[in-house]
């Protein structure tokens, strides 16, 4: 009883993540129907770059989702004691987690390099006839199936060939069901198909070989450094979405009042930008964190389990970043709404005497919606860059919590030893870079199909 | 012009004012002046004595923006707000928590920040209009297409992986430079070396990409098909029709970065051990020393602005069709 009993936990960001997907999904799904909208978002797809950079940027935000599914396990009753109360376990997991198939579970003493057999510093060990000597320790996760360590290549290589069969027989399942159903379209799913491989091709490849060796080596702490990569998509992701989400509404809001009433709601709203933009960004928002650290120290009542309290320090971060980055935004939209304000339409509108909430609804936000796109998936990879440098300075991410700019973090002086620990940095700068080239890919394509006239010139002179 | 730039000015003082308005209530919110008086006293002798005679040294025994205890405008002026702002707009300082005083930290600090942030500004921008330049040479073709790609790829890379593998490969397994540290009157520019480099290349990304857009922009008009039609080399086009036009935008865009040079570089400072005054901020931040954040703050708003009415003017310089009025 109770054995395989779970426990959902529904954090802060949890929640808004998946409100902001619905919200997402419910949004593109009306505007199927609006065929200029349809045209362009085809003119997106129907570029190779176009389906392999959405794809990436998918994978990201399904593992993101996934990561976000949480729960606390509950504990095995212990042997001899009947109750009826379940006991739960204070980790919380994800979907993710287990996924991952207990990679984040295998930890070891301290520093050891990728594909390593044993430790990266020395201990003291007692041998055969009881000294002590200080030696390199062997692992306790890598290579304990070998025979002889003379081995580990070829075994290496045999179970990378076993794994990508597995992920070329899964991918090719897959990709089957997607070209039984879209056999006549004219997009390049093929582009997209070949990602979808490659990626669940790696995957499998890890989580398999993550069972006997370390892909990435281990951090300090000896933590699998792969797995924190991974554990580093859900923050980079949610921060990138929730910062704008929280700024979109604000800026929106402002911007097009400014536009549209002119006169002394214009000289607030520009008051209020201009004086928020001339302060340093960084000092700002550093301020601001400081700010809320202190009222999560004044008040650790309010969080049960510590990642909670993480949580709370995530949004917070996520509330801060959008409330000091509207201005920019705001200033685009003021200028668009002017513009349209002086167009024929919205002047026959008030010769009709439409009211403003109807004309500010019907003819003036429809039409900035391309720039809060553009907006929108722009901002997100300087968000996700902007997290490393935050937490680097010390108001970003909370360390418990899995982060790219907390991995950067360590490794300046992980550098500096020597032998230098490069794999901390590598890993995190492989799966960062590959989310942000694949969101700034993106978001030219989609500034070149939404707003002609700023052409990043991509279609040649 | 002269009318337009005193309006500016008088402009820039209700930002001013909002600017201290949002850096004192931030601040005041996490601290009172009680925790600021312990913190600065430290731990151990604190008598509510001591804290009050620290208070009135150092001028927190008001209240913070209303004080009711005063008639009429007292009761905005006899507040550590109005007394604390008020300084500031005369450039006085005042002194840090630590005791130092601020002005001279802030003058001296200053010309590190500027031997790093100008070199790296005066040649990034060489290098990133003769990047963009090449690759205009070769619009249209593949070899512009990859580098387009190129260039997102080093804009995707964070800032933070330039300087550490900067400073990994150059500093610490060539050996050319030391890896931080300043000296002024010791060979300071093998010190400056690393910092500008680091900053040049992490910026080719989205300068060049921005040059090119500005290039290919002004290729597009009329004025060099004509050139074209009358039988200009494609050398000569870029260099004498295109390059000349697009230095108007590109200085228009630049100007407004001049004067938040003196502010210098968080990130690099930090990094490289340059006393600057970006290295300055963030130690502000990490002890949480209000009066340097608050002094920060206002320089790099007040720079902030100079750079926007630089900008303005330098629009009527560049296109005499512009009038300020």
């Amino acid at each position: 009883m109770g054995d395989f009993g779970l426990k959902p936990v529904l954090l802060w960001s949890d929640a808004l993540i998946f409100m902001l997907f619905i919200a997402l999904t419910l949004f593109f799904y009306r505007l199927r129907n609006d065929p200029q909208t349809r045209e362009r978002w085809g003119e997106v797809f129907s570029s190779r770059l176009g389906m392999i950079t959405c794809t990436v940027i998918m994978v990201y935000v399904g593992m993101a989702l996934l990561d976000s599914l949480h729960f606390r396990k509950a504990l095995p009753s212990p042997d001899g004691v009947d109750t009826t109360e379940v006991f739960y376990d204070n980790k919380v997991t994800s979907v993710l987690d287990v996924m991952l198939d207990g990679m984040g579970d295998r930890f070891e003493r301290t520093y050891s390099a990728p594909f390593a057999l044993k430790s990266f510093e020395k201990s003291n060990m007692t041998d055969a006839q009881g000294n002590v000597v200080r030696d390199f320790e062997y692992l306790e996760h890598a290579g304990r199936h070998l025979a002889s360590p003379d081995h580990k290549w070829s075994d290496l290589l045999w179970r990378t060939a076993i794994a990508l069969a597995w992920g070329l027989a899964g991918a090719s399942l897959l990709v089957g069901v997607q070209w039984f159903l879209l056999r006549g379209s004219a997009y390049p799913w093929y582009a997209s198909w070949a990602v979808q491989t490659a990626v669940i091709c790696f995957m499998v490849w890890l989580v398999y070989i993550s069972h006997y060796y370390h892909v990435l080596g281990t951090d300090q702490g000896g933590t699998d450094v792969a797995f924190q990569s991974l554990k580093g998509i859900r923050t980079g992701v949610l921060l990138g979405t929730l910062s704008t989400l929280v700024m979109l509404p604000i800026a929106v809001t402002l911007g097009v009042m400014a536009g549209y009433f002119k006169g002394w709601v214009d000289d607030v709203v520009q008051y209020l930008y201009t004086t928020l933009s001339s302060i340093p960004g960084i000092l700002l928002i550093a301020a601001s964190v400081l700010l809320f650290q202190v009222y999560i120290d004044l008040n650790p009542d309010y969080f049960s389990v510590g990642l909670e309290k993480a949580d709370a320090r995530f949004i917070a971060l996520c509330f801060i970043l959008g409330l000091t980055s509207w201005s920019s935004l705001c200033r685009l939209i003021r200028a668009e709404t002017l513009k349209i304000s002086q167009l024929g339409y919205v002047q026959a509108a008030h010769a009709f005497g439409v009211s403003h909430s109807r004309i500010l609804g019907r003819h003036i936000l429809p039409n900035v919606v391309h720039i809060i796109l553009i907006t929108f998936v722009l901002d997100f990879s300087s968000l996700v860059l902007a997290e490393a440098v935050l937490s680097y300075i010390g108001v970003g991410i909370d360390p418990s919590m899995g982060s790219w700019g907390n991995m950067i973090n360590g490794a300046r002086e992980e550098l500096s030893r020597e032998p230098a620990v490069w794999w901390t940095l590598t890993g995190a700068f492989f799966f960062m870079f590959i989310l942000v080239l694949a969101a700034n890919l993106f978001s030219d394509l989609v500034r070149d199909a939404f707003d002609p006239r700023s052409s990043t010139g991509r279609s040649g002179a | 012009m002269f009318a337009y730039i005193i309006r500016r000015l008088l402009y820039a003082i209700p930002i001013l004012i909002g600017v201290n308005l949002l850096t004192f209530t931030l601040f005041f919110v996490v601290n009172s002046p009680d925790d600021m008086a312990r913190s600065q006293l430290g731990e151990k002798y604190v008598t509510p004595a001591a804290i009050a005679n620290w208070k009135q040294k150092n001028g927190y025994d008001k209240p913070l923006f209303l004080n009711d205890g005063s008639s009429g405008l007292g009761a905005l002026t006899d507040t550590i707000f109005f007394a604390k702002s008020l300084k500031l707009f005369a450039f006085d300082f005042g002194r840090s928590e630590s005791g130092r005083d601020i002005t001279t930290d802030v003058s001296t600090r200053m010309w590190p920040s500027l031997a790093v942030a100008l070199p790296s500004f005066a040649v990034g921008i060489c290098v990133n209009i003769c990047v963009a330049l090449m690759v205009v040479m070769f619009r249209a073709t593949a070899l512009d297409r990859w580098a387009v790609f190129v260039f997102v790829s080093l804009m995707s890379i964070s800032y933070l992986f330039y300087i550490i593998g900067g400073q990994y490969l150059v500093a610490k397994q060539w050996m050319l430079v030391p890896i931080s540290g300043f000296d002024p009157d010791f060979q300071p520019w093998k010190f400056l070396i690393l910092p500008v480099l680091v900053s040049v290349v992490s910026g080719i990304g989205s300068g060049a990409r921005w040059y090119r857009t500005l290039f290919l922009e002004e290729a597009g008009q009329d004025y060099v098909r004509t050139a074209r039609a009358k039988g200009a080399s494609e050398i000569s086009i870029l260099f004498r029709h295109i390059l000349p036009n697009a230095l108007i935008p590109i200085l228009t865009g630049i100007v407004v970065l001049i004067p938040s040079l003196f502010m210098g570089s968080l990130l690099i400072e930090s990094f490289f051990g340059i006393p600057g005054l970006g290295s300055y901020m963030l130690d502000a931040i990490r002890s949480q020393d209000f009066a340097i954040v608050r002094s920060m703050v206002f320089i790099g708003s007040i720079l902030y602005i100079l750079g926007l009415i630089l900008t303005d003017i330098s629009y009527t310089w560049a296109d005499p069709r512009v009038r300020l009025s």
